[in-house]
């Protein structure tokens, strides 16, 4: 099965991240393709590389950039909705690209499912 | 296999049913701007769009919205113009509206003109029950919801 993810919330304050995470990991290692995740609403701040997690909790900025290397996943941040958050290639992580919405309605026209992970 | 990460996808002729739930109040969050957006796109892409408002998300077509006293950007014309993009599916949950007392006069008029009927105006906006909806939900490709 071909999967794209859209994550709607930012890190730490929702679990959605984590669980798309996990459902990346779980899916590519059943044999199954993530062709792209992408990052709207407060998603995007999934991208900032200026996060910065205690020591002995999961840094999930840097766990989306190692998996995405690790498989050569897409990882994608909404245009739009990172300048007004400011997430800009300043300060974008490692393993993220910025490019426009047209990116989801692809990977939503190409995928055989999309799944939101969101508030 | 190329080491190279794909970052695009041949869609030429592709055609699906995108479903765009919306739940959510149209001021307060930024999920129904934002999934505003997303709907505008997929209408570019000329995917075949529905739209469904339910919980809060039935307000987003509530008449008269105004946004002076907390200085946000009035987006709910955007909805009236949605014709023009060729959406002619914008379906409110029956249950959700009677649960905040809103009836069909409360919510704004949408217009598209259908090219099956020698381009007739006609309302876009429909009263759905919850079953209905479910039925309709079955039938999509793609479902976004925020």
């Amino acid at each position: 099965m071909k999967y794209g993810i859209l994550i709607n919330e930012g890190p730490f304050t929702h679990q959605a991240s984590d669980t798309a995470y996990h459902f990346t990991k779980a899916a590519i290692e059943k044999g199954h393709r993530v062709m792209r995740v992408f990052f709207y609403h407060d998603g995007v701040y999934n991208a900032n590389a200026l996060s910065e997690p205690q020591s002995d909790d999961r840094n999930i900025v840097k766990l989306w950039g190692d998996l995405a290397k690790e498989h050569k996943i897409d990882l994608v941040v909404c245009v739009a909705a990172g300048l007004r958050r400011g997430i800009k290639d300043q300060v974008l992580a490692e393993g993220f690209r910025i490019s426009g919405l047209g990116q989801l309605t692809e990977i939503g026209m190409a995928a055989d499912r999309l799944i939101t992970f969101g508030d | 296999m190329s080491e190279e990460i794909q970052t695009e996808y041949e869609t030429e002729g592709v055609e699906k049913k995108f479903m765009f739930l919306n739940r959510k109040a149209p001021y307060g969050t930024i999920y129904a701007l934002e999934m505003l957006e997303t709907v505008l796109i997929s209408a570019a892409f000329d995917q075949d769009v529905t739209l469904v408002f339910m919980d809060d998300g039935v307000y987003q077509l509530k008449k008269g919205c105004d946004t002076k006293a907390v200085n946000m950007k009035n987006f709910s014309a955007t909805y009236k113009a949605l014709g023009d993009y060729d959406i002619s599916r914008l379906f409110v949950e029956k249950e959700s509206m009677d649960a905040r007392g809103l009836t069909i006069d409360d919510l704004v008029e949408v217009i598209f003109e259908d090219e099956d009927d020698d381009w007739a105006e006609k309302p876009a906006v429909h009263v759905k029950s919850r079953d209905e909806i479910a039925r309709l939900m079955e039938e999509q490709d793609v479902i976004i919801s925020a």
